[in-house]
């Protein structure tokens, strides 16, 4: 997995691409949690992640629900088919914030 | 099509893009895998996690596990061998899918991608016998 983080004002935007399972969870998470933390608007871009597991699942919904209970949001953005495939296998479909 | 492949791997999160990789490749043998490849490659990768996770709490030890695929009579069969904690049958049980916390998918997603899951006490000198069988 990697990652690129681009700013625009109160926005944050995480693209990660890769395999993202148990091994980069941590990374992924280190990555996310502190700009969530610092109140930003976080858009995960989904692209270019050929592969989530339910560890990489697990980091979307303790995104999403640290954002908010910081009165923010997390947002998905151009979810692969892959991604979007093991998200409508957990059933979050309608929770996690899907654009 | 009969085939039986298998592989061992150091139990350690870092090895489960190496099984991943493994069982594309076996699976790739037949295109009537084509459909189904990617969730038989989750259910694997998950069953493989829940050995690093649970059966040695996230610790590397120097062990190995052993990943067995094999197809036949329409079966594709998905063996994991481990000489970690043993498991008890009664206590993996998938989280309720509307109870939405991080953790506790895996088994959920086994479950609902392969067609039977069986834990065996295992042969030889391994502890636990995760057995995965999806019907074509």
């Amino acid at each position: 997995m990697s990652y690129k983080i681009t700013e625009e004002g109160n926005v944050a935007t995480v693209h990660l691409d890769g395999e993202i399972d148990m091994d980069v969870t941590e990374k992924a998470k280190e990555q996310i949690m502190p700009l969530i933390e610092a109140g930003k608007e976080v858009h995960l871009n989904l692209k270019d992640v050929q592969y989530m597991d339910s560890s990489g699942i697990s980091v979307l919904i303790e995104s999403h629900q640290k954002a908010a209970e910081l009165g923010n949001k997390v947002i998905l953005k151009e979810i692969s088919k892959s991604v979007l495939k093991v998200i409508m296998m957990a059933k979050l479909e309608q929770i996690l914030i899907i654009e | 099509m009969t085939f039986e492949e298998h592989k061992e791997f150091p139990v350690e999160s870092s090895s489960l893009k190496q099984i991943r990789n493994f069982a594309r490749e076996v699976l790739a043998k037949d295109n009537m895998f084509d459909a189904t490849k990617d969730d038989v490659v989750l259910a694997l990768a998950e069953a493989a996690q829940n050995v690093v996770k649970h059966a040695y709490n996230g610790k590397p030890t120097g062990d190995t596990m052993r990943v067995e695929i094999s197809f036949k009579d329409n079966q594709l069969i998905i063996e994991i061998y481990d000489k970690g904690k043993p498991v008890i049958p009664e206590n993996i049980k998938p989280r309720k899918i509307d109870d939405i916390k991080p953790g506790g998918l895996g088994t959920f997603f086994i479950g609902q991608i392969m067609d039977e899951v069986i834990f065996k006490t295992s042969r030889n000198d391994w502890v636990n016998h995760l057995i995965l069988t999806k019907n074509y």
